[in-house]
């Protein structure tokens, strides 16, 4: 993935800023609530909306196990109709070929929408490399690319920023990039949108080339898929001469028909709208009529890697509506940066570990950035199971274990940094066997209970550090029941009990 | 009818008094509860913190000790959860690690026969009125896995309404997650104290004199951040509010 996020802390450590800033948290809360509730309202108008759902968990899953068929089918489609497909397997390689392509053009400037997948491999850094410099166009984008910052949200990619603070990067940045904000700017919407708008539109006119992403490709036609609501994506599809749309290779779908599903789905699911206001759909190319050439870079970069594993495969289900995130507890606390990616929240963290791996801090650490609370699969448009990855990917960091990586098996060993973690589980599952030794620990617990002290020392010391521990009580249940009672025949599972039918309906 | 009360380790260790609640609320009701001696953990901190391997003696243990019951009750939603969700998928990975059907086998009885208190009095018992009563303003926490884990729904909201003197008041947020979440409380504290005090205004918010949920854990959390911020609340399982009576009222 994307340079830009090596080195990062682990999560806990990433969290704690915006957890202690309260603009932030009070901007994300409003935020997330807002849309969250708006999400609830849109999805209940649906009335089979369990059965969409359904569908949508059934394309994807139906696709991804025959992907290699339906991408050839892609290849051939888009082959037919005028467009150029080249294969990724990794960010260099991407990189490389789109760098290739621009450079072909003899340009030095591109417009970009609506391209996660570029994000992750880092295009825009490796673009300046050779000279050719990327406009981000969606509003959002533009905001984060202007400030110098990462995006923070899926579909909100400045959701930690409020007006004010755009205002002031308008005011002092957008100058060094095209033409600048007018000095008397306010922090209205209007007044930012305006600036915005005229900004964007001199780069849209003069731009050559254009770089998309997409969020569906149909095999059957070659068609890809941008549902947007500024218009940009529009302008960056249609008036460039050459057209290069990188793509995740999880984004096809069998056909033109599977759409229903997801353009009913997706809508919803992310900006609580029933159809997105913008819609557009590329086939090839057509003579007189937008991109004279148009380039499809399908990009691998360990989407088959995650595709081999049998548990955590169902992340690549994800349609990046980023409900998950808009209802997620951790997320709206530790905001977006805090999970080291491309793709924050939730579905970010079952989806980097495996598209990066499990080796780095802020990877190994992704999978326990949750309470497994559910409430990101009860929204989840495709039924993602997140909490079922989630603990499937803290096995693969505790006790390591096969996997595929650039497509090959290897065996992973157990993360470091987990000994004492791991000591205590075998400790606790030792005497977890042995009720004797956990009676005995209990005892001793209590009968020492005066002696304990109100903070904790190693890993527990975070537990104390803002809340009280429990007493221990003087007498643990278990010896409560055998005092009180002890003459009932109560051992074990072969002498179950006195139990009768009496007293049940 | 043989019920089993699984206790659950913790309420074994550190809440003794919601075990006694659960039995003298049984026993009001006419079931004979018995307590397996053998009992202790269902596994579910080490299979959470992705400790499956060594998750799987406890399950399998779980199943010896209470294989031979009907109904096997517990006061914790999370550990029915892990009982009911849990043990089917360390079952299901068994079996695509070409270890074949037998753990799935061992652990199929006890899967549909493990209940949540609330869910066990609603459905299977047929009672929402269990002739408590208990004076005070409560406001009631769902937990995370009874909620969506279990789907739990309004049964243990239909509980507490039916109990004499009961005032509940509605909790702002009641759905969001108090921020426990087992070892996470222990991995993310800042996240996770963010969270559970956040739990705790929404719950002074109300004016009630009571938090109370159907899981312990949630509660340790949750009452060892409302002692920190000085709130004046305490946390009371939901089994101590049902066990409560007239001649014998809880605290």
């Amino acid at each position: 993935m994307s340079g830009t996020y090596l080195g990062m802390p682990a999560f806990p450590e990433a969290a704690r800023d915006a957890v202690h800033d309260r603009t932030l948290r009070g901007n994300l809360r409003h935020a997330t609530h807002t849309i969250r509730a708006k999400r609830a309202k849109a999805v209940a108008e649906v009335s089979d909306w369990a059965e969409l759902r359904e569908a949508g968990r059934r394309i994807k899953d139906h696709t991804l196990l025959h992907l290699d068929r339906y991408l050839e089918q892609l290849e051939e489609s888009v082959t037919a109709a005028g467009g150029t497909v080249h294969w990724a397997a990794d960010a260099d390689e991407a990189n490389r070929i789109v760098t290739r392509l621009v450079e072909e053009t003899g340009e030095s400037e591109v417009v970009k929408v609506k391209s996660m997948a570029t994000q992750e491999i880092g295009l825009n850094e490796a673009l300046l490399e050779a000279g050719i410099r990327a406009y981000e166009t969606d509003l959002a984008e533009l905001i984060v690319q202007l400030g110098k910052d990462r995006p923070s949200h899926i579909l909100v990619p400045a959701i930690h920023r409020n007006r004010g603070e755009i205002r002031d990067i308008f005011r002092a940045e957008m100058g060094a990039w095209g033409r600048p904000a007018p000095a008397d700017l306010t922090d209205t919407p209007a007044e930012l949108a305006e600036a915005a708008r005229l900004h964007l539109r001199e780069k849209f006119l003069r731009a050559k080339v254009g770089i998309s992403g997409a969020n569906f490709m149909v095999a059957e036609t070659g068609t890809l898929v941008v549902v947007e609501s500024e218009g940009n994506g529009r302008m960056c599809l249609t008036l460039p001469e050459t057209l290069i749309s990188v793509v995740g290779i999880e984004k096809t779908v069998p056909t033109w028909r599977d759409l229903e599903v997801f353009l009913q789905t997706l809508p919803r699911s992310s900006t609580a709208e029933r159809m997105n206001p913008y819609t557009s759909m590329w086939t090839g190319t057509t003579d007189e009529d937008g991109p004279r050439a148009f380039h499809l870079v399908l990009l691998d970069n360990g989407r088959t890697d995650t595709l081999a594993d049998e548990v955590g495969r169902q992340a690549l289900r994800c349609i990046r509506c980023s409900a998950c995130l808009n209802v997620c507890p951790v997320y709206e606390r530790a905001g977006g940066h805090a999970y080291g990616s491309v793709y924050p929240g939730p579905i970010g963290a079952i989806l980097s570990p495996q598209l990066r791996g499990t080796a780095s801090e802020i990877d190994a650490s992704l999978p326990y950035a949750s309470s497994l609370c559910g409430a990101c699969y009860e929204v989840c448009p495709v039924a993602i199971d997140i909490p079922e990855v989630l603990v499937h990917l803290r096995e693969r960091v505790v006790e390591g274990g096969p996997v595929v990586r650039n497509g090959n098996k290897v065996v992973l060993k157990p993360a470091r940094g987990h000994a004492a973690e791991r000591a205590a589980m075998r400790a606790a599952g030792w005497a977890f066997t042995r009720p004797g030794v956990l009676r005995a620990g209990q005892r001793l617990a209590s009968r020492t209970r005066r002696l304990h002290p109100r903070t904790l020392p190693g890993p527990g010391r975070a537990w104390s550090a803002s809340r009280d521990l429990p007493a221990v009580p003087a007498e643990p249940f278990r010896d409560w029941w055998l005092r009180t009672r002890g003459g009932k025949n109560t051992p074990g599972p072969d002498a179950a009990g006195s139990t009768g039918e009496d007293g049940l309906k | 009818m043989r019920v089993a009360l699984f206790l659950t380790c913790v309420n074994d260790t550190l809440y003794p008094d919601t075990g006694r609640a659960v039995v003298r609320l049984l026993t009001r009701l006419g079931v004979d509860v018995d307590f397996p001696m053998a009992q202790t953990c269902c596994g579910q901190a080490h299979y959470n913190t992705g400790y499956r391997h060594r998750t799987e003696p406890l399950a399998r243990r779980f199943s010896d000790v209470f294989g031979a019951y009907d109904a096997i009750v517990t006061p914790s939603g999370s550990c029915a959860a892990m009982v009911r969700e849990g043990y089917p998928r360390m079952g299901e990975r068994a079996r695509a690690e070409g270890r074949g059907d037998a753990l799935s086998a061992v652990l199929a009885p006890v899967v549909p026969r493990t209940y949540e208190l609330t869910e066990f009095l609603v459905d299977v018992l047929g009672v929402t009125d269990v002739g408590a009563y208990y004076p005070h303003r409560v406001t009631y926490h769902p937990t995370c896995h009874g909620l969506r884990a279990l789907g739990l729904g309004d049964r243990p909201r239909r509980l507490l309404d039916a109990v004499k003197g009961l005032e509940l008041a509605e909790l702002p947020g009641a759905e969001e997650c108090c921020g426990f979440g087992g070892t996470f409380a222990v991995k993310n504290p800042d996240v996770s104290a963010a969270m559970g005090a956040d739990k705790v205004r929404n719950a002074e918010s109300t004016g009630a004199e009571v938090l109370c949920a159907a899981d312990n854990s949630c509660l340790t959390h949750l009452g060892g951040t409302m002692t920190r911020l000085r709130t004046g609340m305490r946390p009371v399982h939901i089994a101590e509010i049902l066990a409560s009576t007239e001649e014998e009222p809880a605290l």
